[in-house]
């Protein structure tokens, strides 16, 4: 049963973790809309992951905290104002191909974390564990649909054009 | 023959009919003051232009020069009806501010030239960049106007011969949701249904369409049946008092950006309450199960707090939809131009398909367009689609293309969607678009956040042609400035919203050297010396009905099949896509047996995520096992990105009103037209102007982050919290191009950047703005019409009308029945 706990503890920091991102990138590349409009939304998913998985923990004799880490306004200011007056240069377009390989690592990361603890509550027969786990990890895997779209959907541009 | 003012009548006189009976003819005719039709040389077979519901018409020239329309008592769509734009509007074509000569940029300023030189600079260019930095720093920006052998020309030119991913239409700003939402259910685009629906419908459901404005002689056929025997039941969803609303058995005014909440609820009611065809759903649908679980989660108690509208007026609307025997429903930019476009929009397809009405007399769906050849954009593949509804991600239909032009299939660019027009103008600010050629639209007035827009098309790196009929504001930036020919100048096709073909034929010569859209990428084409992999030219037509042809071969066995159709069959009515061997007079439903266009071989689309917008990759949609069967999405709701809040408390949104198209460059040239809405207004509830003592008439300054907007109060039906501005004003009247210090009167100065991400189409309906009065009126009020959706609502006022200038004929003498 400390494993379960490790689980979920694991859990509640990556996605934490991966919601952070999202909105470093989202800040990152203010110029570039899509991203920076998906990359709230979609960390509004990883942030409800976080806060059921502190109320799922407290079964387990965990005390996560239910409020997702913020991302300190200042930094996202400094963020977003970099990305302004970088918008008119094609050159650090590179940057996104790099923050999408990471925002799809991480989801890819979180997503084999749920499939652990999808296992497990299986195993334990833990209807509420198994139930959320249903509830979430679909979320996750379309964040990770949706970092190798943006990739795709990118990446021809940003390397071929000068 | 009588007579009716058809400003202060936008939509003439009732002809009632019964469920079932055909629409009764009216002819409505205007000809320039004096003329008599016995006294007209020709009548030459056209369609209208100034909207998308492709009515028939016929050009009357006199001397060489247009100088009326009538409508066309044959013609399916309008059985001889004509609505304002269309009575007046041709009138613009004979104004004097036509482009005559090609214009250049020299010593930055524009000046006049010949064609070579235009057609070199334009080629030259295009030549140098290829061989520079290749095809990805060429763009395309076209519209929804053009016809369909020009679409087809231009798609041929960029997608086979330049080989560039960059193309799309100003369609993406009107139809772009449609054409997603279609895909996205029936994984094909294609409107499934009929206008004649109209004729037999029990309940008409309008969605974010304010189709009274935008389509006139289609709401004159909502209204006739409403003044017959056994009217339908109406259901508008409007934030605004729209006629239509006034109209409506239930109007429900949803706070803008909360479409998908309401359409859960109402889905809530309609399957809680088992109002639907399981039969249908199991043996044509897949996907129910997740859509029944997500809006059986959606509180209907919750969804009226979140969309600010009675709960027990939603249970009425979900009441009359889930009951209708023959349901109809139409959808358009309220819904288009709002967030979360396409996953409102499929909930609209969804209510059918759980209900299994389709396919069947007065059983429809309008996705409908904004713009007369908006259809043509998306089927010719002139706005991020492939020709004839290929699949960019399936190889084999990317092959098939290739065969057709004879070309190499990895010269076709299909590695991801055709980039689509916001992105376009991100790879025009971050320098690797150089090139953009713009072909009949104005994107200086008409795209989100114009001061954004102004810097990116100024950029000097920037090589920007414009191919236009007047010197828009985009003009005024352009390096080549192209004449183009327009509508009665030119001979082409084009497809209404209800897959109505029709011919539109050349009636007079175009002013001065402007030369036919089709002439000019023909041109052009030649100049690139693009060729096929036999070495022969790539656009191997001359003329428009070679292209016609053309684009036949390339329609054989796909959805929509124009191979039975011919320019001769088409001088008539107008005939409805698929036409071919099969269905030699057209084809009036599809899914009429319940089968769909969804194997994953043959479909248009694998589909796209609602939220995230990613592409749904072919193994992903095989697993949804949609062989033949339409499939069912459910969509979550979602805050808008821009809420009011206590710096910017009102939701801001922008529409279009009846007098008008567009940024007005033709209407705004119509004396009829122009004076019916002269000037911006802003309209307000009566509820939030009496809270502040404004009053109809004062001066308002309207800010949001990006910009700010000077415009009279009009104190109108909107819903409170909610600000309306119409989208039409720019500066080619005014300052020429942009706000010169001060306010400015665009609309688009406060639109947000932002747009949904699975049919990206950019959001005119929901940011946050603020509101101060800067001027108290003297009593006048604002130039806002009064017969229309900015009907006043706190005091009497001179109606809105047209005088003698405006007196147009009504005939209804002629035989029932029309044509069908």
């Amino acid at each position: 049963m400390k494993r379960v706990g490790m689980a979920i503890k694991e859990l509640h920091r990556s996605e934490n973790e991966l919601a952070g991102e999202l909105l470093a990138v989202s800040d990152r590349h203010k110029a570039d809309h899509e991203l920076f409009y998906l990359g709230r939304d979609l960390a509004r998913w990883s942030q409800r992951h976080v806060r059921r998985l502190a109320e799922v923990g407290r079964d387990y004799g965990l005390h996560l905290d239910s409020a997702p880490q913020g991302d300190p306004a200042i930094l996202a200011a400094v963020r977003q104002k970099g990305a302004e007056l970088l918008g008119r240069h094609h050159d650090p377009a590179m940057l996104v191909i790099r923050d999408l390989r990471g925002l799809h690592r991480a989801a890819a990361g979180v997503s084999l974390d749920w499939e652990v603890l999808a296992q497990t509550a299986q195993a334990l027969k833990d209807r509420e564990l198994l139930e959320l786990t249903k509830a979430c990890h679909p979320d996750t895997l379309r964040q990770l649909r949706w970092a190798n779209a943006a990739l795709k959907e990118n990446a021809a541009q940003i390397m071929v054009a000068d | 023959m009588p007579e009716r003012d058809r400003i202060a009548e936008p939509w003439g006189t009732r002809t009632p009919y019964a469920p079932g009976e055909p629409w009764p003819v009216r002819v409505d005719t205007y000809l320039e003051e004096g003329l008599s039709e016995a006294e007209v040389d020709r009548w030459v077979q056209s369609s209208t232009i100034l909207h998308s519901n492709g009515d028939g018409l016929d050009i009357a020239v006199k001397d060489g020069r247009i100088a009326g329309v009538r409508g066309r008592a044959v013609d399916r769509v309008n059985h001889g009806r004509l609505g304002p734009k269309d009575l007046f509007g041709w009138q613009a074509n004979n104004d004097g501010d036509r482009l005559t000569r090609p214009l250049i940029r020299r010593e930055g300023r524009l000046v006049e030239t010949d064609w070579d030189t235009a057609m070199e600079a334009v080629a030259g260019r295009t030549g140098e960049l290829l061989r520079e930095s290749g095809p990805s720093s060429i763009g395309f920006y076209t519209t929804g106007q053009l016809f369909l052998e020009e679409y087809y020309t231009l798609a041929v030119i960029g997608h086979g011969g330049i080989g560039t991913n960059h193309m799309d239409g100003n369609t993406r700003l009107c139809t772009a949701t449609a054409a997603a939402s279609l895909k996205e259910s029936f994984a094909c685009d294609g409107q499934p249904g009929s206008y004649t629906d109209i004729d037999h419908a029990d309940v008409i459901a309008l969605y974010g369409h304010n189709m009274a404005e935008t389509q006139t002689v289609l709401w004159s056929r909502v209204l006739d049946r409403l003044a017959g025997p056994n009217p339908p039941a109406v259901v508008c969803v409007d934030p605004r008092r729209t006629p239509v609303a006034a109209a409506a058995d239930v109007h429900l005014a949803p706070r803008p950006g909360t479409n998908v909440m309401l359409m859960n609820a109402l889905l809530h009611h309609i399957i809680g309450n088992d109002w639907i065809d399981r039969a249908y759903i199991d043996e044509h649908t897949v996907g129910f199960e997740e859509l029944a679980k997500r809006v059986a989660d959606c509180d209907p108690e919750l969804a009226a707090l979140v969309c600010g509208v009675p709960a027990e007026n939603i249970a009425e609307a979900a009441r009359l939809i889930g009951g209708a025997e023959r349901l109809l429903s139409t959808v358009l930019q309220g819904f288009y131009q709002s967030h979360q476009a396409t996953a409102a929009a499929v909930q609209v397809n969804n209510v059918h398909l759980v209900r299994g009405k389709l396919g069947a007399p007065g059983c429809g769906i309008l996705q409908m367009n904004g713009q007369p050849t908006a259809e043509n954009a998306r089927e010719c593949g002139a706005d991020g689609d492939l020709p004839g509804f290929r699949n960019w991600s399936n190889e084999s239909q990317v092959e098939d293309l290739a065969r057709v032009w004879n070309i190499d299939p990895m010269r076709i660019p299909h590695y991801s969607a055709p980039t689509h027009l916001m992105k376009m103008m991100r790879y025009v600010e971050d320098g690797s678009i150089r090139f953009l050629y713009v072909s009949g639209t104005n994107p200086a007035v008409s795209l989100p956040e114009l001061g954004r827009v102004r810097e990116i098309l100024a950029q000097e790196r920037l090589f920007l042609v414009v191919q236009d009929l007047f010197l828009t504001e985009t003009a005024r930036l352009a390096d080549v400035v192209l004449p183009a020919a327009t509508w009665g100048e030119k001979t082409g096709t084009f497809t209404n919203a209800d897959r109505t073909v029709h011919l539109s034929e050349k009636a007079v010569d175009p002013p001065g050297e402007a030369r036919s859209d089709l002439d000019i990428f023909i041109d052009y084409a030649r100049r690139l010396d693009l060729r096929d992999k036999d070495g022969e030219p790539l656009v191997k037509w001359s003329g428009p009905e070679e292209a016609f042809e053309a684009w036949k071969r390339c329609t054989e066995g796909r959805p929509c099949d124009y191979t039975g159709m011919s320019y001769d069959g088409l001088r008539g009515s107008g005939v409805q896509w698929p036409c071919n061997e099969e269905h030699p007079e057209g084809t009036e439903r599809l899914y009429a047996d319940g089968r769909f266009w969804s194997d994953p071989e043959y479909c248009e689309s694998y589909g796209r995520d609602l939220v995230t917008g990613a592409p749904l990759e072919p193994d992903e949609y095989r697993s949804m096992n949609p062989y033949g069967r339409a499939v069912i999405k459910a969509a979550e709701y979602l805050p808008p990105h821009e809420q009011p809040d206590d710096d910017f408390p009102f939701v801001l949104t922008t529409g279009r009103t009846l007098y008008h198209f567009h940024t007005r460059t033709k209407t705004g040239r119509v004396p009829q037209l122009r004076d019916a809405a002269p000037e911006v207004w802003v309209e307000m509830s009566a509820e939030d102007a009496a809270e502040r003592g404004w009053e109809e008439g004062d001066l308002l300054r309207v800010a949001t982050p990006r910009g700010r907007v000077e415009a009279r109060l009009r104190v109108s039906g909107v819903r409170p919290g909610v600000v309306f501005l119409p989208f039409h004003y720019g500066y080619w009247d005014t300052t020429g191009l942009a706000p010169e210090g001060g306010d400015g009167r665009a609309a688009n100065e406060l639109t947000i950047t932002d747009w949904d991400p699975a049919s990206k189409q950019p959001l005119f309906k929901t940011a946050a703005a603020r509101l101060e009065r800067i001027g108290t009126g003297d009593g006048t009020p604002a130039a806002a019409p009064t017969n229309t959706g900015s009907a006043p609502v706190t005091r009497e006022m001179e109606p809105t009308r047209g005088g003698a200038p405006a007196m147009a004929g009504e005939d209804t003498s002629g035989p029932h029945g029309g044509g069908r």
